[in-house]
């Protein structure tokens, strides 16, 4: 049908009201930002923003988000490559819980996590035994960042080698390519675009870490208070502090989202 | 058929209408109830009164037939945010004098605000008290995990002036934003001890262990109640500040672990 209609370039107008209930939804987005906008104090927005907490805050908050990011790319993307190219039982299963983080509440993520890394949890006795203290490291808020993000990544990337299809690599292989140089040379170049979309949409998604990590990694500065959790924590005594920093965040997504292309994130996800 | 679903769902929309009119209506009809004390009201109450608040609402109610209590517990400052926002309610009740002074200066209340209870910090330990704390000095000893409220909130202030007054400096792990937070990483083992009110640990049961130390008298939090200006119904809204205050109030409060301010 769909392609029928491109075929015969046949153009169908949309209905003149579907604009209204359309531009309704584009300021349900737009104006709470402006909302936020309007309220900050430009007079005092350099020093709150450069204000000693607030760095500490920002760069623990890109410190952690890099390291996120970079162990969602060494986890996720064999993951994605398993879930994109290889057939077995239970694979759609293995998707959907690979895919939960993704829709569940990050507080429920942060519980998840505190009962197997936390001190009396699965595997807590064990990193103990070793010496290593996860509750209350800077650690904590790397994993609750990655447990939150590792799914955009996957998506983004099964998405982008399912639409690159396998025909290259086939070619490849009968060429006399072992998989090892067929995944070097041929996979990853094609789809290195979806890696990058998928490496930056984790970026942006460990920076707005809040709920795994307050639950998981508790609150401490330069340690596990991520600019969100500062941002929530100003705003019990310095509301404008809050907006301030606020707006830092949504520089830094609409970054993410300009220099992605919102096209592309449509096409990725 | 098409026709007959509208008229289904109209018929569903106007007796949804007239139920959701029907509670102002009857408080209405009865002309005097407002002045006798009846019809609803929303208190605003700070979330470490959720379970005392709860009780007395449930009192109240029965005391005053047709009076109906909606509450909405949360953190002082965060209630005061939202009635400076324009949230209705009745009666305000805070955690702290900070918060309440905040709604007296947006001119959101009615008369002046009264202290009704008080409340100090406390060490909650890991049930049995595996570390052996027995004073507040003892929670600054190399490797213990304590966690703490984070100053700007006012359990945090208060662990500050403790601080202040004894002259123990802590390093704690974390500071938390809320003191059902610091609670919570103590309950769930994360943390060796914590600084809660002895509130929140009273109510934590026998998962934790509390450790009473005199210090915590030099940082007392005091909550006081007052009736908001844009009340609907003052007079059961003072109603309810005055059961709040009175024998029966502070029977619960006294239960729950609050002393008399």
């Amino acid at each position: 049908m769909n392609a029928q209609l491109r075929a015969g370039r046949v153009q169908v107008g949309l209905p003149t009201w579907i604009y209204v209930p359309a531009i309704i939804g584009a300021l349900f987005v737009c104006v709470p930002l402006l909302g936020m906008l309007l309220e900050i104090d430009w007079t005092r927005f350099i020093p709150l923003v450069t204000s000693p907490s607030s760095r500490t805050a920002l760069l623990l908050s890109l410190k952690t988000a890099a390291a996120s990011t970079v162990l969602c790319v060494l986890i996720g993307v064999p993951m994605a490559l398993v879930l994109a190219r290889v057939r077995f039982r239970g694979q759609s299963a293995l998707r959907a819980l690979v895919l939960l983080p993704l829709v569940l509440p990050p507080v429920v993520g942060g519980i998840a996590l505190l009962y197997t890394f936390g001190r009396q949890g699965l595997l807590g006795h064990e990193f103990g035994a070793l010496g290593i203290r996860i509750a209350f490291s800077t650690t904590a808020v790397v994993l609750a960042q990655t447990f939150v993000s590792l799914p955009f990544l996957v998506v983004t990337l099964e998405g982008a080698l399912r639409s690159a299809g396998g025909d290259y690599e086939s070619v490849a292989a009968t060429l006399g390519a072992r998989p090892t140089t067929v995944l070097r040379r041929v996979t990853v170049p094609l789809v290195l675009p979806g890696v990058v979309s998928g490496a930056v949409l984790a970026f942006a998604r460990s920076l707005g870490e809040f709920g795994a990590t307050l639950t998981f990694a508790g609150s401490l500065p330069g340690v596990t208070r991520t600019l969100p959790l500062e941002i929530y924590l100003q705003r019990e005594t310095d509301p404008n502090a809050a907006i301030a920093l606020s707006l830092l965040l949504v520089v830094a997504a609409a970054l993410v989202v300009t220099t992605l292309g919102g096209r592309r994130l449509a096409g990725a996800l | 058929m098409k026709h007959v679903r509208w008229t289904v769902t109209a018929a569903l929309v106007a007796a949804a209408i007239v139920a959701g009119c029907a509670p102002p209506h009857t408080a209405s009809n009865s002309g005097s109830s407002a002045a006798s004390g009846t019809g609803p009201i929303t208190v605003f109450a700070a979330a470490s009164l959720k379970s005392t608040f709860t009780a007395l609402g449930a009192e109240f109610e029965k005391n005053n037939p047709g009076s109906h209590v909606t509450f909405s517990f949360a953190g002082s400052s965060d209630l005061v945010t939202q009635l400076t926002g324009g949230a209705p309610a009745d009666v305000f009740a805070s955690a702290d004098t900070a918060n309440m002074t905040k709604a007296v200066n947006a001119g959101l209340v009615s008369g002046d605000p009264v202290d009704f209870a008080s409340n100090t910090l406390t060490i909650v330990t890991a049930g049995g008290n595996p570390k052996n704390i027995h004073s507040f000095a003892d929670l600054a000893r190399p490797g213990t995990l304590v966690a703490v409220c984070a100053p700007q909130v006012p359990c945090g202030a208060a662990t500050k002036k403790v601080e202040a007054a004894t002259g123990v400096t802590l390093s704690p792990v974390s500071e938390e934003s809320s003191v059902t937070d610091v609670l919570g990483k103590v309950v769930s083992g994360q943390a060796d001890a914590g600084l809660v009110y002895v509130t929140d640990a009273a109510g934590a049961g026998a998962g934790v262990s509390t450790v009473p130390f005199p210090e915590s008298s030099g940082a007392v939090n005091t909550y006081p109640i007052v009736v908001l200006k844009d009340s609907k119904n003052p007079a059961t809204a003072q109603n309810f500040v005055d059961l709040v205050r009175g024998p029966d109030g502070r029977k619960t409060l006294a239960a729950a672990g609050f002393a008399v301010p």
